[in-house]
């Protein structure tokens, strides 16, 4: 069966999502994530969708279920690179993401990620 | 059928059987919107809601078919899909237009959702004789 690369990128993973999704590799990559996580201790996890034509409320559900399974390790979720027509219509379908970060490409969700990183070590040392 | 003038052509049957004909189904309604000249946000509304009704008659109705529909009403071109299955059907339908209500392991957005997302909707089901769902987007 095929799978979804996942990359490491600093602190972060990156997961570009470039095919149409079914059940089976859906699944498949909550459980490689969720993997990956916990061995390499990434903090956040980004998920580009800039080549999905189409969101509806299966790829809502993967995206939901990867962002509360990555919560649940201390890795917070951003989704980028979402096209105008996909946000457009998801609005109406009535599918918000909540919980869910979003950014406009993969450079401005690294940014959220490492600011987030960042007040969190400071954070920190005030506790101290 | 209701005081309006509408020609039809194609008529295209399609099988529901597998997660993989979900994608094929948005694959050809994707090509049919784009052939009609659909702006582009237009066609990704009507190919989410297909993506919704296909999956719905796959794992509610344990597969079925769509039946691919051009019309025409004057100038005006649309695209109508008809989703039919012949599952358990749906006993409370205005429950089940409901956003979040589902049977399944949905988000429960599939149908209110497909509505919102359609210029028609007709819903037509009976506990134990299927349901069949057809929505018409126009251009």
């Amino acid at each position: 069966m095929n799978r979804i690369p996942i990359l490491r990128l600093g602190k972060a993973l990156l997961v570009t999502i470039q095919v149409d999704m079914h059940d089976e590799l859906a699944l498949a990559l909550e459980e490689d994530l969720t993997q990956k996580i916990w061995a390499t201790g990434a903090r956040g996890v980004l998920i580009d969708i800039s080549a999905l034509e189409v969101v509806d409320s299966f790829i809502g559900r993967m995206l939901h279920a990867i962002a509360s399974v990555s919560r649940v390790l201390d890795a917070e979720t951003v989704v980028v690179g979402m096209r105008p027509a996909v946000a457009i219509t998801l609005v109406e379908l009535g599918l918000e993401l909540p919980g869910i970060r979003t950014a406009l490409d993969v450079e401005r969700g690294m940014a959220l990620l490492s600011r987030r990183d960042d007040e969190g070590a400071e954070g920190d040392i005030e506790r101290r | 059928m209701r005081g309006r003038r509408e020609t039809l052509s194609g008529g295209d049957l399609r099988e529901i059987r597998s997660s993989d004909d979900v994608v094929r189904v948005r694959q050809e309604v994707r090509a049919r919107a784009q052939a009609l000249g659909f702006s582009l946000v237009d066609q990704t509304k009507i190919v989410t809601a297909a993506s919704e009704l296909a999956r719905n008659a796959l794992d509610y109705g344990g597969g079925g078919t769509v039946r691919f529909v051009e019309v025409r009403n004057g100038a005006r071109a649309g695209l109508r899909l008809e989703f039919e299955d012949q599952g358990p059907g749906i006993p409370d339908i205005d429950q089940a237009l409901r956003d979040g209500f589902t049977t399944g392991r949905g988000l429960g957005l599939g149908l209110g959702g497909a509505r919102r997302l359609s210029n028609e909707f007709e819903l037509v089901s009976q506990p134990g004789q299927g349901t069949r769902v057809t929505i018409t987007r126009w251009k």
